[in-house]
């Protein structure tokens, strides 16, 4: 049966922003999928995003939401998280945003380890603004600022997030419709920040100025590069070459940011009455 | 199970062509710049072209 959507969207806000074809749309109805499998309350969850297309997502949808400024969204979500840690908070954002403006935010949030589910939609370049390249764009590839080519090489966000401390990092693509929903789920699951990265199509930016010819070949690009995380391992160098694992890259279980800050609370408190 | 009605909202649907490429059964094609159903009774309810519609345009019940 179709998924009822329209529950959990602000009425009157279709059809979205995204050009034809984006894959934003398809991230965000999988993150509703998941927060409907979580069974998140409306009242108890907020929404943070920071500025880009990707970060439009919060003003569709019916939850405590906010729209913050470039990169900050981390910075907001975690004085959400501090005030009221009872709160599932969860922070959408751009690869532009959320790695290379909001950098430093994205790798202390999780060097912390604070409780929030970030999802990051990774469409190699900054859409909005004019398509400038961004730390996620390929080497090689062209953008409004590199028009012969980016010679930067890229950041892994995955690693990057692993490096950082993060305890819940996954991958995976827009294409994957399905496997978006159950990582947002399990990452929403685990407590700790949570990094799911989506790989995403920007076809009016990104695909015509690197002779994609449509959307349906971005997508099937999509398709063609994620190796699930399980197979990587019977596949030779040469063979993961140019491909992108997807699926849980890493968990584990470290001491949780708010549940550290109250035991300081607390100890704060026995030495201010003794 | 009663047979699937799969259905686009016109008003959202942008032309995208991700369902008319990737439906297994072919139950789209593009009528001017938005998709149609044009073969209903082969829709199998596997659900991919709602799961990847990225504007909520298609529903399949």
């Amino acid at each position: 049966m179709a998924f009822d959507y329209e529950q959990y969207l602000r009425p009157g806000k279709l059809p979205h922003i995204w050009c034809p074809g984006c894959g934003h749309g398809i991230v965000m109805k999988g993150l509703l999928r998941a927060i409907d499998r979580c069974g998140l309350q409306k009242n108890n969850t907020a929404i943070v995003s920071g500025t880009g297309c990707a970060s439009r997502l919060p003003g569709y949808v019916d939850f405590n939401t906010l729209h913050t400024a470039h990169g900050r969204a981390v910075a907001f979500a975690t004085g959400i998280k501090m005030a009221r840690p009872e709160m599932d908070v969860l922070v959408v954002g751009g690869d532009g945003d959320g790695i290379a403006i909001g950098g430093n935010h994205f790798i202390h949030a999780c060097r912390r380890n604070i409780d929030m589910t970030y999802v990051l939609m990774n469409n190699y370049i900054y859409g909005m603004t004019g398509g400038q390249f961004s730390p996620c764009t390929p080497t090689g590839d062209r953008t409004s600022t590199t028009p012969y080519g980016n010679p930067d090489p890229i950041f892994d966000v995955a690693k990057l997030a692993i490096g950082a401390g993060a305890t819940f990092v996954a991958r995976t693509t827009a294409f994957h419709a399905t496997q978006i929903d159950k990582l947002i789920t399990a990452g929403l699951r685990h407590k700790g920040m949570a990094v799911i990265e989506v790989l995403d199509d920007c076809p009016t930016t990104f695909g015509r100025r690197n002779k994609f010819r449509s959307v349906v070949e971005m997508m099937k690009r999509l398709k063609d590069i994620a190796v699930p995380v399980q197979t990587a391992g019977q596949m030779s160098p040469e063979q993961l070459q140019g491909k992108i694992l997807t699926g849980i890259l890493h968990q584990e279980h470290k001491p949780e940011y708010c549940d550290q800050y109250q035991q300081v609370i607390a100890r704060a408190q026995t030495a201010a009455k003794s | 199970m009663n047979n699937p009605t799969v259905k686009v909202i016109e008003d959202y649907c942008k032309g995208c062509s991700i369902c008319v490429e990737f439906c297994p059964t072919e139950v789209f094609d593009m009528v001017g710049f938005v998709a149609q159903v044009v073969r209903p009774e082969a829709c199998t309810r596997c659900m991919l072209c709602e799961l990847r519609c990225p504007d909520f345009a298609v529903r399949v019940y």
